[in-house]
């Protein structure tokens, strides 16, 4: 039998209940694997509603030194796919049900083996994948093993993103559409670009599928103003660079972020 | 033979666009007006001037007598890239991009740079054009090419330290393709090699395509014949693409190319990654990579800086696949060997890149005929590297 799919029913609680979304990221085995397992856990009583599980990659292009770092890290720890799907497995045994969603780059995934990578992570318990060097053109078979085994591919739309190619994006995005809020890679900044709301407000006349922004998001009050505009946020940098400071110091710091995402709860995105 | 890439820049299973959403509109962008660009007869007459009266081309065809005569067996040609303005092939690809990214409306260029040749070259077509120009170069090769880091700054580009990953040229490609995403609106990425996402393999092929086609009709020429044997050196694999890409279709034209072997392929210290690798994806582009099991990118190592690369251009390992180039490696040892008997022979000093492909000549020779007639591409002097070398061989 297949495993429920988290991200698909908790997306449909929160459309019903006109819920935001709160997604955090976090890097696997960062600072090693029994902290990341802590902080999922921690993170679901919170009230996070989806957790992107970064498997770090020795070539993060798309990401800033923060995550660089984290990345770097949990590499020298031995952190690997397998790794993190036993980690999965053990949080879905204990009866975790926040949605987990693969956050990775398109080459440990193929030198996995496609096929197998989409099998394994669905019996792990994983729910979606966003791989940010994987466009919609290329991996197709790939790309058709994961709808047919359930496994979402949650797509990025740019701010470069053209309307024609953001149509086509949205149309195939499994369960929610990760709006990329500014140019650049991944990593807290102090301000967020002016073009926001906009730019939301025609990716919603697009779509019904809920619509998360992510990259550059650094405090509570940002995205408490962001979850207004948005179905929710994906906050990770700034949740990577709390790590530091020790694992208390970030489970309090994701407790603010779910708070304050749920403090536009019922708020409607015109 | 079928016409390379296809729509979506493929070469087989390989190449294709692998890429950050940010990137897809540049990229097409850059397609579009490439498209254009190749029919413009404007365009075309602008880069052949500045190729010729600014480059330096065409660059000759020289037989290398004594080297063919210490070996005793084919004739040895060298087609002498060393001579070009920068001291390599780098600047046929530059110049011609930059020319582009002007087209483009874009007033700033990044670039990455292993050995700083592509580094220098870009900073010199940025100067000629106009244009602001970022280089972003792994700390280990700062270090071992410091002239040319010294000389980018002359020529007013600012050269930006990478302190991640090895330090080194594949580091200096994620910073670069950082960069562009951060501020793709008015900056063009010139890409040094054949690799990337698509249209780069293609682009880089066709502006280094000129090595081959004045090869091909100066040795038509000179000797009313095609060559026997084409070798050049593979890193990124730009001046080999370029050299060979003209002679593909003459099936009895023999090609090798030449990967850095390091410190042999036995080991981890070398930069074989069509020899040792197996496909993968870094870069934007699907290509033999050095990984390990899980799929994370292997250091490469090369006594030279310039192939120090963990990955190939796709249209090598096409051409691996389809068997039409024969690759294989040459250690650090054989290169520095390479060195000395361009050196002594002929009295040119080859970059440790070209000397990979020098460093060939004692294994392919003897299997050579009297007549059989070798050509070997000479992609870049030795100037940059005589620190490199003086640890290696002595007076």
């Amino acid at each position: 039998m297949q495993n429920k799919n988290f991200l698909t029913l908790k997306l449909r609680e929160a459309a019903k209940k006109n819920k935001k979304l709160c997604c955090i990221f976090l890097t696997l085995g960062y600072p090693d694997l029994a902290a990341t397992e802590r902080l999922i856990l921690s993170a679901e009583r919170s009230g996070v509603d989806i957790i992107e599980l970064g498997f770090p990659f020795s070539d993060p292009l798309a990401d800033g030194p923060t995550i660089q770092d984290s990345s770097e890290k949990a590499l020298a720890k031995g952190a690997t796919v397998r790794s993190g799907f036993r980690l999965v497995r053990r949080l879905r045994r204990r009866g975790c049900e926040i949605p987990l969603v693969f956050f990775g780059y398109m080459n440990p995934v193929y030198s996995y083996g496609g096929k197998d990578f989409v099998r394994d992570a669905r019996a792990a318990g994983l729910d979606g994948l966003i791989i940010p060097d994987l466009p919609i053109e290329e991996e197709k078979d790939f790309q058709k093993e994961c709808s047919a085994k359930g496994l979402h591919i949650v797509r990025l739309v740019a701010p470069t993103t053209k309307d024609a190619r953001a149509l086509k994006l949205v149309r195939s995005s499994g369960g929610f559409v990760y709006y990329v809020s500014l140019r650049g890679v991944t990593g807290a900044r102090k301000a967020l670009p002016d073009d926001l709301a906009p730019r939301l407000r025609k990716l919603r006349k697009m779509t019904s599928k809920p619509i998360l922004a992510g990259f550059g998001i650094s405090t509570p009050a940002q995205a408490a103003a962001i979850s207004k505009i948005a179905d929710g946020v994906v906050v990770g940098s700034a949740v990577i660079n709390r790590i530091r400071n020790g694992i208390p110091a970030a489970e309090h710091f994701i407790d603010r972020m779910a708070r304050a995402v749920h403090s536009a709860d019922g708020h409607k995105v015109s | 033979m079928k016409k390379l890439p296809d729509a979506g820049g493929h070469f087989g299973l390989y190449g294709g666009r692998y890429i950050p959403e940010t990137l897809v509109k540049a990229c097409e962008e850059l397609t579009a007006a490439y498209a254009k660009v190749r029919k413009d007869k404007k365009f075309r007459c602008e880069l052949d001037h500045y190729l010729a009266d600014y480059a330096g081309r065409p660059t000759p065809v020289y037989e290398a007598g004594n080297l063919s005569k210490y070996f005793g067996r084919g004739r040895i040609f060298l087609k002498r890239e060393d001579l070009l303005h920068t001291g390599a092939h780098k600047i046929n690809n530059t110049i011609a991009q930059a020319l582009l990214a002007k087209r483009l409306g874009k007033t700033r260029i990044v670039a990455e740079t292993g050995a700083g040749q592509h580094g220098v070259a870009s900073a010199t077509a940025a100067c000629v054009f106009g244009l602001k120009c970022v280089v972003y170069m792994g700390e280990v090769d700062i270090a071992r090419q410091a002239l040319n880091v010294y000389k980018m700054r002359l020529l007013g580009a600012e050269v930006r330290p990478v302190h991640s990953g090895s330090r080194t040229l594949k580091d200096a490609t994620n910073e670069a393709i950082r960069d562009w995403v951060t501020n793709v609106e008015d900056t063009y990425y010139l890409i040094g090699s054949v690799v990337g996402p698509h249209p780069y393999p293609m682009i880089v092929r066709d502006f280094q395509s000129v090595i081959g086609k004045e090869t091909k009709a100066q040795f038509l020429k000179k000797e009313k014949r095609l060559p026997d044997y084409l070798v050049a050196c593979v890193g990124g694999g730009s001046n080999s693409m370029g050299f060979f890409f003209d002679f593909l279709k003459d099936d009895d034209v023999r090609m090798f190319g030449v990967e850095a072997a390091g410190e042999g392929t036995a080991t981890k210290h070398h930069a074989a990654s069509i020899t040792k690798g197996r496909p993968g994806i870094l870069h934007g582009m699907k290509s033999y990579l050095l990984q390990d099991k899980d799929g994370q990118i292997q250091i490469a190592h090369s006594v030279s800086a310039g192939l120090d690369y963990p990955s190939v251009g796709p249209e090598h390992s096409y051409l691996k696949d389809t068997r039409r180039v024969r690759y294989v490696g040459v250690t650090d040892r054989e290169a520095l060997l390479g060195f000395d008997l361009l050196t002594k022979h002929e009295g040119i000093m080859p970059a440790l890149e070209s000397a990979h492909a020098v460093g060939y000549l004692p294994r392919l020779m003897p299997g050579t005929r009297k007549g059989d007639t070798v050509v070997v591409c000479l992609s870049g002097r030795g100037d940059k590297d005589m620190n490199t070398v003086q640890k290696y061989l002595k007076v």
